[in-house]
């Protein structure tokens, strides 16, 4: 018999704000990152982190779900292989992840449609939160590095030309 | 003397390349001949396969599951349909938990073969490549037996299989998967011990054990490197009842990748006698009702490595998410960490090393 292994699969609803502290804790407990994915759902975007355990198979996902709108980190940081995961996520639902890296801009399916797996009707709500926070002046800490980051990229690019 | 300042070129790599069945691209930063940085690319062929599951009842989502790729086909039917039978509750019948453990062992071979002799084209030696790919078609015949098909089964349902392996096939299977073997003792030989092979694989590509679990690389990649991880050991299927344990080297580069994957055949042809020997007589499948409901985590063992694959249904015929993670995904960080250092002629092989498979990645 070669079952050895009777891993937990576990899956856990964190806060937003609560994702670095606890992919943090998942890096020190040396998890391994799994597969990141986000779905929609209900209005809202489900994202879900998976990490694994190498000795034990045990299996961890950390479930973050958020407003269409909502700026989420980017846990590169802890995991640099992240980066594709979030890419995709940013991409294909068009979660609003920040600082990536590296960040492929939407390229990294050279696809023609924009959010291409997020439903009309959500594109349309996902503006509306967008304009609400922006009129209410609540951009976080976040959008300004992105925006640095962004504004550095753009400089890097004329000084090339 | 004042030293030399180095320049920089970017060489691009792919996507059209000799190594390359499958486009992917890389921007390789180089000093001289040596590779300092990686920039990969892929999305030529995304094809948006996930999404279609809001649009085809969940039975028949079976058929583009296992046309994500040609190569893992099976395993993606089997993944696919391992999580909505988990969603659902659905107990498949033993005996066709161990005939798609058979078939899933059939589609290792012919994968890990297929690779064998890709490899072998990549570093010149062309009549290896031959001899790989001749063996392959031994397999392929099995398969075509056993399903009709060569490289799409399409045996899997939700609730259990379509078809069945008679006693007569069993013993077809035995004979030549041993005629198979016994060729396969001189492939491996010439790949394990020929002076060529070694100058273009000993001590190239070095990933370690710490890298490996960093850069969440998996299957007979993060094998070669000494991590003891084979998701068969979960026992799902018949792999529970079966006798095995995962196939380690320890050097990390391209020749304990070979070692690995070639040594990895001769398991899966271990697997399937034991399989054979211990089929029980029964059903094939269960009548599945309802519509699944809830989610589901899958992980199963892919001929490339661990594949996950999660399902989300709402109580219709419709799921409202299937994602499927696949090991070539997970690879890339590690390909591209390989190939820091090395000289630009081996880029080829190391990216061959990781068995690329852009057809699944790009879904």
């Amino acid at each position: 018999m070669s079952a050895k292994f009777t891993p937990k699969e576990t899956i856990r609803v964190i806060e937003k704000d609560g994702l670095l502290r606890e992919v943090m804790a998942m890096k020190s407990r040396g998890m391994r990152l799994s597969q990141a994915c986000a779905s929609y759902k209900d209005g809202k975007y489900e994202l879900s982190y998976s990490f694994s355990d190498d000795e034990t198979l045990d299996y961890e996902t950390l479930r973050v779900v958020c407003d269409l709108a909502d700026r989420i980190p980017s846990i590169h940081d802890f995991y640099s292989c992240a980066s594709f995961y979030e890419n995709e996520m940013r991409e294909l639902f068009g979660v609003k992840i920040e600082l990536i890296e590296p960040d492929y801009h939407n390229k990294l399916y050279r696809i023609k449609a924009e959010t291409p797996f997020l439903p009309e009707d959500a594109k349309a709500e996902q503006k509306k939160q967008e304009q609400e926070i922006s009129l209410s002046g609540a951009d976080s800490d976040l959008d300004l590095a992105q925006a640095a980051a962004d504004e550095k990229l753009a400089s890097g690019k004329k000084e090339e030309k | 003397m004042e030293e030399r300042e180095k320049k920089r070129s970017v060489v691009p790599f792919g996507p059209q390349h000799p190594v390359l069945p499958e486009p992917i691209h890389l921007d390789l930063v180089l000093e001289d001949e040596k590779v300092v940085d990686v920039i990969p690319s892929i999305g030529f062929i995304h094809r948006g396969l996930e999404d279609l599951v809001k649009k085809r009842d969940f039975n028949e989502y079976v058929y583009v599951a296992e046309r994500t790729c040609g190569i893992c086909s099976f395993g993606h039917g089997l993944g696919y349909v391992e999580a909505v039978e988990k969603c659902m509750n659905v107990e498949v019948p033993i005996r066709a938990k161990y005939l798609r453990t058979i078939w899933s062992e059939m589609s290792r071979i012919h994968s890990h073969l297929l690779w064998a002799g890709l490899m072998a084209d990549a570093f010149g030696f062309e009549n290896l490549f031959y001899q790989c790919w001749r063996l392959r078609e031994k397999n392929l015949d099995l398969v075509e037996m056993t399903t009709g098909g060569r490289l799409i089964y399409s045996v899997n349902k939700v609730g259990g299989v379509l078809k069945d392996i008679t006693p007569d096939m069993q013993k077809v299977i035995l004979n030549n998967l041993s005629e198979l073997e016994a060729e396969l003792r001189d492939v491996y030989k010439t790949f394990m011990t020929d002076y060529s092979v070694q100058e273009r694989t000993r001590g190239v590509g070095v990933l370690t054990k710490e890298q490996v679990h960093d850069l969440g690389c998996c299957g007979p990649y993060a094998r070669a490197s000494g991590v003891a991880r084979d998701i068969r050991q979960l026992g799902y299927e018949a792999y529970g009842e079966l006798d095995f344990e995962p196939v380690v080297s320890n050097d990390g580069d391209n020749y304990a990748r070979c070692d690995v994957r070639l040594r990895e055949v001769f398991q899966s042809i271990d697997l399937i006698r034991q399989a054979i020997a211990k089929i029980p007589n029964g059903e094939l499948s269960v009548p599945v009702k309802g519509n699944p409901d809830g989610e589901a985590f899958i992980r199963i063992e892919q001929p490339r490595g661990e594949a996950i694959y999660y399902v989300e249904g709402n109580g219709t015929k419709f799921l409202n998410r299937f994602r499927l993670r696949t090991p070539t995904f997970a690879n890339i960080p590690g390909m591209c960490e390989t190939m820091k250092g090395c000289s630009y002629a081996d880029i080829p092989l190391l990216v061959v090393t990781i068995d690329p498979c852009i057809s699944c990645t790009e879904r």
